[in-house]
């Protein structure tokens, strides 16, 4: 399999080198950067700004005809923070985020571990297996909630079938049950992308090590341990932060498979920025939420921001 | 403890075999879709494991209600491709080979962004995009859905003009070529692995995304298969072989592009998110 990303082993040495221009020049060069800049601003530096001020701002559908969204300080945030389901949806955010998290690194861990070995076909299959990550996950959604569905699921037939469980269980219908089915649908989805980065980890390992165990005599067990799993923390440490990123911000995923219900018990943080802002109109309120999810995003962005630097710096 | 080459020979036989069995569990999913979407729509209540006597009426039903909403996909897909590309390509070249000041923080920055949920930008944008007449628009839906696309693209991209030798790009002008024109004949062409990989992504974004085409339609003008698809099980969630022949025709992209685009694809995952 070729790459398409060769190693960017001189960039420290070519951005450091000094390259004085005229100051011409310099605003031709600028030119080549400019609209990504500007459309990086008003994409995302605009919406971050924006939802700061709306937080203090009140919306209600009625601002749509006059226009008028007053500052109302710090009304948004007591009243987001007074309603019981935010409580409620920033607790489910961290099971629904943890539980996917755990989930998906232990098995595409142990793909990835699996298809390391030499077999036929193994490259083909690997490639297959990219299929749930690729494919809208809106639509993955819709494919379980019929597959998960309490009596005329595939699923619970299957369980039926094995004596495993007579009623069936009510998968997406129970408030105890469906917030552990969306978990077991976003592990589906994030397998494939866990797998493949912790794949490519694992090639990096360099062999001798493994015949230096080999030699040594030392267990498989004990290989995995300490050749393994410390060689690959650069890495495990990346596709944590990623899946992390990407799974708190989930959103499609739970409209489309429980609508944040039964009785709110799928609801996390952005599918109540969504209901507050877009359902009851009230985007100030939705505002206050999806700073709290900023915030929370932050966190783990400066976490990146300092591994990727660690890379760097290692010339990596 | 050489294994003689039969036991070896054996033993990756039984991987294979077990690679077989893995993929088939997680693959289920997707070959339910097909199965429940060729088994006509009588059979609501429950749908055989094995589509006995296939039958396409649901895909012509899926067509008829969800055709339009294929196409709009497609070009809202395509335009954020090409906003995408249009973009990223010069951006990443600047940030790569001119050593300007502060092209350090920008990189750092496109990488933030990245990690910004797509509900706080729709939820701002929209009142922008109310002002701006821009709800309910194409234009409004592929720049949004160029977004998803554009940080990644910048950083696979300039990861890979970094490595282009400095000297190409001035022998190209040596002969009177100015900086631009030297970048589309030379270095666009180079970096035509990047782009396509870029550019894979960019249209698969675009075509999953979901909250923007939610939040920024307040209408059915501009509706993509994965709202409609959202739609249709809340109105006909009982016409399940409808409703999966839909989804099977909205996962069509990603098959097409895993069968014909594989290396780009592995390429584009590990690349892009760990550099």
């Amino acid at each position: 399999m070729t790459t398409t990303t060769p190693p960017a082993r001189t960039t420290a040495a070519r951005e450091t080198r000094p390259r004085r221009g005229s100051g011409r020049r310099r605003l031709y060069q600028w030119l080549f950067v400019a609209p990504a800049l500007v459309y990086l601003l008003a994409f995302f530096g605009y919406p971050l700004v924006r939802n700061v001020l709306m937080s203090f701002q009140e919306f209600t559908p009625t601002t749509y005809f006059t226009g008028e969204s007053p500052f109302n300080g710090l009304e948004n945030w007591r009243r987001v923070f007074d309603n019981e389901l935010f409580g409620d949806a920033l607790w489910q955010t961290i099971l629904f985020t943890v539980g996917s998290l755990v989930g998906q690194f232990a098995i595409g861990l142990g793909l990835a571990v699996f298809f390391s070995r030499r077999f036929h076909l193994s490259g083909v299959i690997r490639a297959v297996l990219l299929l749930p990550w690729l494919v809208p996950m809106v639509v993955s959604a819709v494919v379980w909630r019929r597959i998960m569905d309490q009596d005329h699921g595939i699923l619970n037939s299957f369980l039926e079938t094995l004596h495993l469980s007579q009623d069936g269980v009510s998968w997406l219908s129970s408030p105890s049950v469906a917030l552990l089915s969306a978990i077991l649908v976003n592990i589906w989805i994030g397998i494939p992308f866990n797998m493949v980065i912790l794949y490519g980890g694992l090639q990096e390992i360099p062999r001798e090590l493994y015949e230096a165990a080999s030699l040594d005599g030392a267990s498989p067990w004990r290989t995995f341990r300490s050749i393994t799993l410390p060689m690959l923390r650069p890495v495990v440490t990346v596709v944590l932060v990623l899946g992390f990123m990407s799974t708190i911000k989930i959103l499609d995923l739970i409209l489309a498979l429980t609508g944040g219900g039964p009785a709110d018990s799928t609801q996390t943080l952005g599918t109540l920025t969504y209901q507050l802002s877009f359902m009851q109109l009230d985007f100030g309120q939705g505002a206050v939420v999806g700073n709290v999810l900023i915030l929370i995003s932050a966190v783990f962005a400066v976490l990146y921001l300092r591994v990727n630097r660690a890379d760097t710096v290692k010339g990596k | 403890m050489n294994p003689t080459p039969t036991r070896t020979r054996l033993r990756r036989g039984w991987n294979t075999v077990a690679a077989l069995l893995i993929l088939a569990v997680m693959l289920f999913p997707v070959y339910w879709m097909i199965s429940t979407a060729l088994q006509p729509g009588s059979s609501i209540a429950s749908t055989d494991l094995f589509p006995t006597s296939p039958d396409f009426g649901n895909f012509s039903k899926a067509f008829d209600t969800q055709g339009g909403s294929l196409v709009t996909s497609l070009v809202v897909a395509l335009g954020a491709v090409v906003v995408c590309l249009a973009l990223a390509a010069p951006a990443a070249y600047g940030l790569a080979q001119f050593g300007l000041r502060g092209s350090r923080g920008i990189v750092f920055g496109t990488l933030i962004t990245q990690m910004v949920p797509g509900i706080v930008v729709a939820n701002a944008l929209y009142s922008a995009y109310a002002e701006l007449n821009l709800v309910n628009s194409y234009l409004g839906l592929i720049l949004a859905d160029a977004s998803l696309g554009l940080p990644f693209a910048i950083v696979l991209l300039r990861a890979f003009m970094v490595s282009i030798p400095t000297e190409v790009v001035e022998a190209a002008m040596v002969d009177g070529a100015n900086r631009f024109t030297a970048f589309v004949r030379i270095v666009l062409p180079m970096s035509r692995n990047a782009l396509i990989t870029s550019g894979l992504f960019a249209f698969l974004f675009a075509w999953a995304d979901f909250i923007f085409a939610l939040t920024l339609n307040t209408t059915d003008d501009v509706k993509p298969v994965t709202l409609g698809i959202y739609q249709f099980i809340g109105a006909h969630v009982s016409d399940w072989g409808a409703v999966m022949a839909t989804a099977v025709l909205s996962a069509v992209p990603a098959a097409i592009l895993l069968v014909v685009a594989q290396k780009y694809i592995a390429a584009g995952i590990a690349g892009g998110s760990v550099k």
